[in-house]
């Protein structure tokens, strides 16, 4: 057990270092960045703000992650979120009860998950086509559903979803603080995490190895699915209303982004979803930071891209090789204490 | 050292070491001028290494290099070429959607103007190649041609560019009887001119056929260099296995064949395009011996029983009971086992560590949602390294970062974490060191007494004689013959393999 903490701290560290220095970093910049205070029995504050406006992509990051484990893409997540987000918008529209809409909509999530892991697992295409295919089609799509107007609803059981708040904390962070440490247990505590890594790394091997290869695929597209039904329910009632056109827009590759900075490989393999959603957070922060800093708008996207080459290349094979190379000498003596003892 | 004014090549005291291995120990190599120099050894003896420190593909850690005379150091293949070191690789090494001409002179095309002259370059690519007797369309891509005419674009293309040394690494691997004969014709001619040259392979009818000498090499070290001639067979076949190996084989030998009832009965068995339909019966306790070529249809054999393929005509029983074979998962339900030949593709999840490589099948076959808890994981991973002497420091160890034969015990020990009634080795000696070596080949002699039924494929047929109760020997992708009791020898099976045609290569 403390092998496994020390091993999941060493794991997460970069990400909380980078984290924590970008905070900080946005702190010397306005010195009431860190303030939280309480209104109505609920938090306010820039980090609360930034927990809150990260849901949709730490939800994103959390189906991402198991995807790209399997050595798979999904692209088709920000489409698929304004495709649920539409469906509840119309369901409310309707006067459906609250628990119906959320289920339509979690059950659409499910189904564009399903046709994804039947391109990809069945019929054996590339991934990154497979998707592609319903990230170009699902704006179509929701546009179907809400007939091309923004579908707005007035329903409080819904509206609760992105604007409400339990405990003091705002619903969607709620959600994906409950969502993300569920999933990542549900991963490590039984055999999935390294069933999934196994498919990653060898395919091939796997399938020798007994492993239900199709299946393992099929679930993964379907829970990154279900993670974007509620990243789209969560946009959708925020702004109380369907926007087929720009819910999720191009939220898949920043879903991506926070994967990799997260440090699991596209390649496939190992990877731990709560480095995922502490990527989500450091893309969160930069976007706060720099909009909350006063920046003309037009730098903002320089910034982000200069800050996460700065974190993709401390994590890159090469300096991560020449790190070790410098750290060799104290590692040495680790291994020669452990062995001591 | 003798006759040292007519040595070409000469290579002494090369020492390369990999972490954790030594791949080569001051091994000596010399290669006179006209002649053909085989270098011998089995999988993982350091051939290759010894060809890739001579080439410049790797920096020697020590030890000296002449050519001509002149102490040498290429720094990189294109080094080595340059001062007429040639090489030519088992898979062609060129560009198969280039023509002909075009990889004969890529890098050196004759211009004019810096414009590429291409009616000059094909006159010349056809004349080089009239050389070596061969006549055709130098303009068509050199994938159009059968990968014999492409071995010889590769040599000639390796002689025009280097001219002094010629280096063939398994040339006739893939190639027909006739084509091997054209092939050594153009080596004869070759030496003829007074090259010299290092020919490796694994068929030993070969060496005897065109080599003058023999080096040999095993487990990194300079097992002798002697002339063909006064070389018995016999003799270089124990030079290349050593004599640990021969201890073993007698121990095993000595286990009296098993004689119950047939539990695994497959009648009739097989898929069109993979291989013909066969019979085969496995009783307990029984090792089963599979023989033949590369490509006769060993591994396929393998996988149909295992369920990678399925079956389209035929059963399969087990203890008189229709079995289910249609994929691996239904296969390893049955109790059946498949160590691949293809360690790397096939066989282990290389960023997995050894304890996840070991616990897989077993994890898989429990299913996802009954996990096996971190301490039976770990109780699991250190009995099997234990038992089957893994070496690893550490069961946490990503398993790429193993040695072949170490791979190769973890992928057997996650097939016996499962307690298989059936396991089928394909290669499982191939590319690993003899110590390992030894010890496989003395799990299969301890499993088969435990009651399990085995299957094992392999090329090294002194091994399947050693410890195979019954040997079934294909050829052309269908069952051809089984051996038992005093017919397995291994002359036995070289007869079964070679059958009607006369490409009989393994010893």
């Amino acid at each position: 057990m403390i092998d496994n903490a020390k091993r999941l701290g060493r794991r997460l560290l970069p990400q909380f270092v980078a984290l924590a220095m970008i905070l900080v970093l946005i702190r010397i910049v306005f010195p009431d960045f860190f303030s939280i205070e309480i209104q109505n029995g609920r938090l306010y504050g820039s980090l609360i703000d930034i927990l809150n406006r990260g849901a949709p992509v730490a939800l994103l990051a959390v189906g991402m992650t198991v995807v790209i484990a399997t050595k798979g893409i999904d692209l088709s997540v920000g489409a698929v979120m304004a495709i649920c987000g539409a469906v509840a918008a119309a369901s409310s529209v309707r006067g459906d009860p609250l628990l119906l809409t959320l289920v339509l909509a979690v059950g659409t999530g499910l189904i564009c998950g399903v046709w994804n892991g039947f391109l990809v697992s069945v019929l054996n295409i590339q991934p990154i086509i497979a998707t592609l295919v319903l990230m170009v089609a699902g704006r179509g799509i929701a546009q179907l559903v809400t007939e091309g107007a923004i579908l707005t609803f007035n329903d409080p059981g819904l509206i609760f979803v992105g604007s409400g708040s339990f405990l003091g904390l705002p619903m969607p962070v709620v959600i994906w603080l409950v969502f993300g440490i569920a999933v990542a247990l549900l991963v490590r505590r039984t055999a999935l995490g390294m069933l999934i890594e196994a498919v990653g790394i060898n395919r091939r091997a796997s399938t020798l190895s007994g492993i239900q290869t199709p299946l393992l695929l099929m679930a993964a597209y379907m829970l990154s699915g279900l993670c974007a039904a509620i990243a789209g329910l969560i946009v959708t009632a925020d702004i109380r209303g369907a926007d087929a056109n720009n819910a999720g827009l191009w939220l898949e590759l920043d879903a991506i982004l926070a994967v990799v900075v997260g440090g699991t490989s596209l390649l496939g393999g190992r990877f731990s979803i709560v480095a995922s959603l502490i990527g989500a957070m450091i893309i969160q922060a930069v976007n706060t930071g720099i909009l909350s800093s006063g920046f003309p708008p037009e730098f903002n996207l320089i910034i982000k891209a200069a800050i996460i080459v700065i974190i993709l290349v401390i994590q890159s094979p090469r300096v991560q090789a020449g790190m070790t190379f410098l750290s060799r000498k104290s590692v040495r003596r680790d291994t020669a204490e452990q062995s001591v003892q | 050292m003798q006759n040292t004014s007519n040595d070409i090549l000469v290579a002494a005291g090369i020492v390369k070491t990999f972490p954790g291995a030594i791949a080569l120990n001051r091994v000596d190599f010399s290669l006179r001028r006209g002649e053909v120099h085989a270098l011998l050894g089995e999988n993982g003896a350091g051939k290759s290494t010894l060809i890739k420190c001579m080439t410049g593909a790797y920096r020697r850690d020590a030890g000296t290099l002449t050519l001509d005379g002149d102490e040498i150091d290429p720094r990189d293949t294109l080094d080595a070429q340059k001062l007429g070191i040639g090489t030519v690789y088992q898979e062609v090494n060129l560009l198969g959607n280039l023509s002909v001409a075009e990889n004969l002179f890529l890098g050196r095309q004759p211009r004019r103007f810096g414009l590429i002259q291409t009616g000059e370059m094909k006159k010349r690519a056809t004349a080089l190649l009239a050389q070596y007797g061969i006549d055709i369309n130098v303009s068509s891509a050199l994938e159009s041609y059968s990968v014999a005419i492409q071995q010889v674009v590769a040599i000639a293309r390796a002689v025009d560019l280097s001219g002094k040394v010629l280096i063939l690494d398994e040339p006739t691997a893939s190639l027909d009887a006739q084509e091997v004969e054209m092939l050594f014709g153009i080596v004869r001619d070759l030496k003829a001119k007074g090259l010299g040259i290092v020919f490796i392979t694994h068929f030993l009818e070969q060496v005897y056929d065109l080599s003058d000498r023999i080096t040999v090499l095993r487990n990194g070290q300079l097992v002798g260099t002697r002339d063909t001639a006064s070389l018995p067979r016999r003799e270089l076949v124990t030079m290349m296995l050593g004599h640990e190996l021969q201890s073993v084989e007698k121990a095993v030998a000595a286990a009296e064949t098993a004689s119950g009832p047939v539990h695994f009965r497959f009648s009739n068995y097989g898929k069109s395009g993979k291989i013909k339909p066969f019979d085969l019966d496995v009783r307990k306790g029984e090792v089963v011996g599979i023989a033949g070529l590369l490509g006769s249809g060993r591994t396929e054999t393998a996988e149909l029983m295992f369920g990678v393929h399925k079956a389209d005509s035929g059963s399969a029983d087990i203890a008189g009971k229709p079995a289910n074979l249609s994929s691996p998962r239904a296969a390893i339900a049955e109790g059946f086992g498949f160590c691949p030949e293809d360690r790397k593709l096939d066989g282990i999840i290389g960023e997995l560590s050894v304890r996840e490589n070991i616990v897989l099948a077993l994890q898989a076959r429990r299913g996802w949602a009954r996990p096996l808890s971190d301490f039976e994981q770990n109780a699991l991973a250190d009995r099997y390294i234990k038992a089957l002497d893994i070496r690893t420091s550490d069961r946490e160890k990503p398993i790429r970062l193993l040695s072949g034969g170490n791979q190769q015990k973890a992928i057997l020990a996650r097939w016996l974490a499962t307690n298989p009634q059936f396991l089928i080795l394909d290669e499982p000696t191939r590319g690993i060191d003899v110590g390992a070596h030894a010890e496989i080949i003395r799990l299969i002699g301890e499993l088969c007494a435990q009651g399990m039924s085995l299957i094992v494929i392999s090329s090294e047929l002194e091994e399947l004689v050693a410890y195979s109760s019954r040997i079934i020997v294909l050829r052309d992708r269908a069952h051809v013959a089984e051996l038992t009791g005093s017919e397995i020898t291994t002359e036995h099976i070289v007869n079964a393999i070679a059958g009607a045609t006369s490409l009989g290569g393994v010893q």
